[in-house]
């Protein structure tokens, strides 16, 4: 790089730069560009999110009527759980890495990320895991059908060879998410510009750092578990056999150890996301920063201590019962902090309601109603009703779809016109925002009441009393998947820089490092440390 | 961006060792789980080893109530029943139950028994100076065999539990001791 | 009447039910209740937050004028907001840990039920009698293919379902034969996982007789959905009659089985009972075809132990399969419903051994002969 373009601040003059920016496929399989690889982290979390979700229409479709019409319970089995892994490790974790790639960087002042190589890396052993684990469903036999838990000893007695390739893929995905935490807090501790303390930071960086911590501690008690079920099944131990002397709960133990903190990984990005996103539309600072950092951070501390309360009904003795049932009920304490604080930054600001905005207080509407039936679940005697029916799965699917996944659609939508210089196709955004918000809660409300009324999950049928919401739940379900496409089209269209022009700041009330850059992004940002005062 | 790079080194290190250490941490909860469950009864496991039985105070106010329950596995095609369904004891008492197993099959076949206890708590106040469970047991072909298991409930067994079931699962392991076999020669 | 729409719950329930049962059990109404109370602090919760969201995006937007305030942060605020939900945690946790400490009850029962299940039926023992047998889905296979019309109790019904007695303590004892399974009736709001090689207990004091239906609660491979729990709660007396008919029944099927022992059935007696019973109990695994499922199922037809090894062939039917998921089936059929099946397998699909195994057989067999 030639002298002239380092002495230049908030690096404008690209120009030189476009020459240097390399072309076609190489430049995506060799790039070490933390906006490449954002991109890349974020097409590849999309695609995988429409085939995770062509999987879902398929389990909506078996289930729309009462009968099996479609499929064999066995492949039924095989959708349900690599729906699940496609969407925890190939859509959410995937796509929050790639906006950290895109932000984390530009947010504090620096270059790239701290280890440009080992990024490319992490990104493109991702695309391999997933061809492993999708090839599989095409062994004879099929593919993986125990469920995203993969409990054993249906995993490893009871289960066909095409486990060996699901643990295979498995480890290749923590490695990668492994090094990307890495990657992340190294960025983070050494790479801030000067005058960037910690509590200057970006509220997004901030959990991001606090997430890379949870997964350095606990993706590798995943390959632990998943290593143990390769051996029970493969090599003759007895981890979790009873003949052998193993215990089948103790899987469960070692499993929600990594499952829980993973469910934080999988939420504590998206709480940065709002929090960037909110006092932007309602033109006013972030309220309480210090203490939306505090209760990130005993989120994740207390993320540790509550694993067994996925395992209410395995028979543990009423002490131990009690200590999970109250240690989850706690853990309400902070995320009910974090909620009120957006509200309050919302109160009494100026409050506009761009996409971004839309989608943000979607989430938070959403989110805080599927953090309530968690609540109900924390109650252990309850929890004997709720357990593994609709109920858990309304659950879920309320804080990882219209929680998670509203966020990083929120995330795309605002910074989008950073990245591409453009602004998205605002009809075209409104009718993904309006059309998915009513499709998704067609699709998920009623599955708390067919849970109520007693519908296990992971069954391919069901009694006739179930028929009618599960109708409905299943027409929600072909119209979210349907109006997902309208964001395809959006994001091709955004793609090909089809739009009008935005400034560096894009919307009113956007403030940070990122926002002081030119949209689109120079591919080089950064190269010399602003002073932040 | 040479100072960096050593800052980034040393930081790396001790990420990477944390990695590691929590790999090894994840096997570790292995053992750990074993030690939790002695020490709590967690999972309704009873010790492996046989207990001591020191004359103690017979506690004569409490009365236990044990079932036994037997049940072979798939697979294992031995009978095995207990001879008594069901006794009550004086926490402090040492007593013996007979289990008899009949191997009906015209192969030697070599059985694991694996205690459970119901409650879960009460799995720690039940010391057996004797059982079968502690090793592995091989019946000739047509070989009938009465099992002794010798007991005594710890005194200090909490106020609030005056019932608790004792079952045993009988498994064929003869292949997985034969792989072994095969594996040390 | 009440009771009788809490007893025929199941079966007769609202097709667009949207809450949770009472149930039939002073527990599983304290469980509801519990779930009521927590709903509505919830809900409470949220009226409260969402109020004040709505009302902010109402009154405080940019268009209608609105001119964003100053302030940031407010120590008094935090702590209040911090506060005020841990007192309300209180009020949750404390009837919640009262409800959890009953259901814990672990004193002596009227009756004990040893509950096992396994791949994909559950089977009940009592251990105060002589009476032990399976319970597998009734609903017939066309119903579900959709070429009969489905009946009011469509997977939820079972060839024999398990009776208790009511307004007695009843104990539940669950275990497993495989995998984890898990043994749910709503309306006793009892769960518990069924882990192989342990056992958990539960138990239930019903307050009505009836027909309560429940449904396997754990994934355990294909046939989750299709192995459905029906327990039939009768007044004591009734129990007892039932229970000592149920006894003497047995009794007697096991001393006709033996006198039957002498006797041959035909080869075309064998092959239309054998595939009777294959159908029933083998091709959920080994498939109608005995193709079974490549990796996890394997064939019969064409298979070695079907065409040579005869004893190994008995021998896997008696006994299983340990460390797969073959079970033993000397427990779960007749004599003469084995010979049957085993001739049916040697002989059906192409495999024409035009061997014939008899019910004298498989009892030799049993006894090591």
């Amino acid at each position: 790089m030639s002298t002239a373009i380092e002495t230049h601040e908030h690096d404008g003059h690209d120009e030189h730069h476009e020459h240097h920016i390399p072309k076609g496929i190489t430049r995506w399989l060799y790039t070490t560009n933390h906006k490449d690889i954002g991109t890349l982290y974020l097409w590849f979390a999309f695609i995988m999110f429409l085939i995770g979700g062509a999987m879902a229409m398929v389990i909506r479709a078996e289930l729309f009527q009462p009968g099996l019409q479609i499929v064999e319970p066995n492949f039924f089995n095989q959708m349900t759980t690599v729906h699940g892994l496609i969407m925890v490790f190939g859509a959410v974790m995937p796509a929050f890495t790639g906006l950290a790639n895109w932000l984390i960087p530009m947010m504090i002042g620096a270059p790239d990320m701290a280890l440009p190589r080992m990024n490319n890396w992490s990104f493109w052993i991702l695309p391999f895991a997933f061809l492993i684990l999708l090839s599989s469903l095409f062994l004879q036999g099929g593919g993986p059908a125990f469920g995203w838990t993969f409990y054993a000893p249906l995993s490893t007695t009871y289960s066909n060879d095409s486990t060996a390739f699901f643990v295979f893929s498995v480890h290749i995905m923590g490695i990668s998410s492994i090094m990307g935490a890495i990657n992340v807090i190294v960025t983070i501790f050494n790479m801030r510009a000067p005058g960037m303390t910690w509590m200057k930071m970006p509220l997004f960086v901030w959990t991001w750092l606090i997430t890379a911590f949870l997964l350095i501690a606990v993706m590798p008690v995943l390959a632990g578990a998943v290593t143990m079920v390769l051996t029970d099944k493969f090599f003759g131990t007895s981890f979790f056999d009873a003949a052998g002397g193993g215990d089948p709960v103790m899987f469960q133990h070692i499993f929600w150890f990594f499952g829980h903190p993973e469910v934080y990984i999988m939420i504590l990005p998206a709480f940065g996301i709002i929090s960037q996103i909110v006092p932007t539309f309602s033109r006013k600072r972030l309220f309480g920063y210090a203490s939306m950092v505090y209760a990130t951070t005993s989120i994740a501390l207390l993320s540790f201590l509550v694993w067994a309360h996925h395992m209410f009904t395995t028979g543990m003795p009423v002490f131990a019962e009690m200590f999970f049932m109250i240690a989850t009920m706690l853990i309400s304490v902070p995320t009910g902090v974090k909620v009120f604080n957006w509200v309050a930054t919302m109160w009494r600001g100026s409050l506009s309601f761009e996409v971004p905005m839309l989608f943000a207080l979607a989430f938070i509407v959403l989110f805080t109603i599927g953090g309530l039936s968690g609540l109900m679940l924390a109650i252990t005697p309850v929890d004997f009703q709720y357990h593994d029916t609709y109920f858990v799965v309304a659950h879920f699917h309320y804080v990882l779809v219209t929680g998670a996944i509203f966020s990083i659609m929120a995330a795309v939508y605002y910074w989008l016109p950073k990245w591409t210089g453009k602004m998205f196709d605002i009809t075209l955004a409104k009718w993904h925002f309006w059309c998915s918000l009513v499709s998704v809660n067609v699709l998920f409300f009623p599955m708390h009441f067919v849970g109520l009324a007693g519908m296990p999950r992971r069954v391919p049928d069901y009694a006739l009393q179930f028929a009618d919401f599960n109708k409905w739940i299943s027409l929600g379900g072909f119209a979210f998947g349907l109006s997902q496409l309208i964001f395809l089209a959006l994001l091709i269209k955004a793609c090909r820089k089809i739009g009008d022009p935005v400034s560096a700041q894009v919307w009113e009330g956007a403030e940070g490092l990122e926002w002081e850059i030119p949209s689109p992004a120079p591919y080089h940002t950064f190269e010399t440390p602003p002073v932040v005062k | 961006m040479t100072i960096e790079g050593k800052n980034n080194n040393k930081l790396i290190m001790k990420l990477l060792a944390v990695v590691v250490g929590m790999f090894g941490f994840g096997f570790a909860l292995v053992p750990l789980y074993d030690v939790f469950c002695d020490l709590t009864g967690l999972n309704g496991k009873t010790a492996n080893t046989a207990a001591v039985f020191d004359v103690m105070e017979v506690d004569e106010s409490r009365l236990i109530t044990i079932d036994f329950i037997t049940r072979t596995n798939s697979g294992m095609s031995w009978q095995f029943e207990s001879q008594t369904r069901q006794v009550k004891v004086h926490p402090g008492e040492l007593h013996q139950v007979n289990f008899t197993v009949k191997n009906p099959s015209n192969r030697a076949i070599v059985g694991q028994a694996v205690p459970s206890v119901s409650p879960g708590t009460a799995a720690l106040f039940l010391n057996k100076t004797e059982c079968f469970c502690f090793e592995q047991q091989t019946l000739q072909a047509g070989e009938t065999v009465v099992m002794p298991m010798k007991f005594y409930v710890d005194p200090q067994l909490p106020e609030d539990i005056t019932y608790f079931t004792l079952q045993y699962t009988l498994y064929d392991v003869t292949s997985a001791v034969q792989d072994i076999a095969m594996k040390s020669d | 009447m009440t009771t009788s729409a809490f007893a025929e719950s199941a079966a007769t329930a609202d097709n667009y039910q949207l809450n949770m049962r009472k149930g039939v059990t002073d527990l599983s109404v304290e469980v509801y209740d519990l779930h009521m109370l927590m709903f509505a602090i919830c809900v409470g919760i949220a009226i409260v937050v969402f109020g004040a969201m709505f009302y902010s995006m109402l009154f405080h937007r940019k268009s209608k004028g609105a001119k964003p305030a100053n302030f940031h942060e407010s120590v008094k605020v935090e702590i209040a907001w911090t506060v005020i939900p841990f007192i309300i945690l209180i009020f949750m946790a404390v009837p919640a840990g009262k409800t959890l400490i009953a259901m814990e009850d672990a004193s002596e029962p009227d009756v004990t039920i040893l509950v096992t299940g396994s791949q994909w039926k559950w089977n009940y023992r009592y251990m105060d009698n002589d009476v032990e047998y399976y319970s597998r889905l009734a609903t017939q296979p066309e119903q579900i293919s959709g070429k009969l019309a489905k009946n009011e109790n469509y997977l939820l019904e079972v060839d024999r379902p398990l009776v208790i007695p009511t307004n007695q303590k009843v104990r539940f004892l669950i275990t497993s034969d495989d995998v984890i399974h898990s043994w749910w009736v709503p309306d006793f709001a009892i769960k518990q996982d069924a882990n192989p090689g342990f056992i958990n207990d539960a138990w239930a004091k019903v307050n009505e007789p009836g027909i309560y239906r429940g449904q396997c609660a754990e994934l355990c491979g294909k046939d989750h959905g299709f192995m459905p729990i029906v327990v039939i709660a009768k007044e004591p007396a009734e129990y007892d009659k039932w229970i000592m008919e149920q006894e003497a029944v047995q009794q007697q099927a096991k001393a006709e089985e033996q006198r039957l022992l002498s006797m041959n059935m035909s080869e075309a007696d064998l092959m239309a009972t054998g595939e009777k019973v294959y159908m029933a109990n083998c091709a959920a695994c080994h498939m109608p075809n005995g193709e079974g499922l490549p990796g996890i199922f394997p064939a019969l037809k064409d298979s070695a132990i079907a065409l040579n090894d005869m004893a190994a062939h008995i021998d896997i039917v008696l006994n299983g399969k340990s460390g797969s998921a073959m079970a033993a089936f000397s427990k779960q059929l007749a004599m003469s419903d084995i010979a049957a099946v085993i001739t049916y397998e040697r002989n059906a699909w192409g495999n024409d051994t035009g061997e014939l195994v008899q019910a004298k057989d498989i009892n030799a067999a049993m006894n090591g002969q």
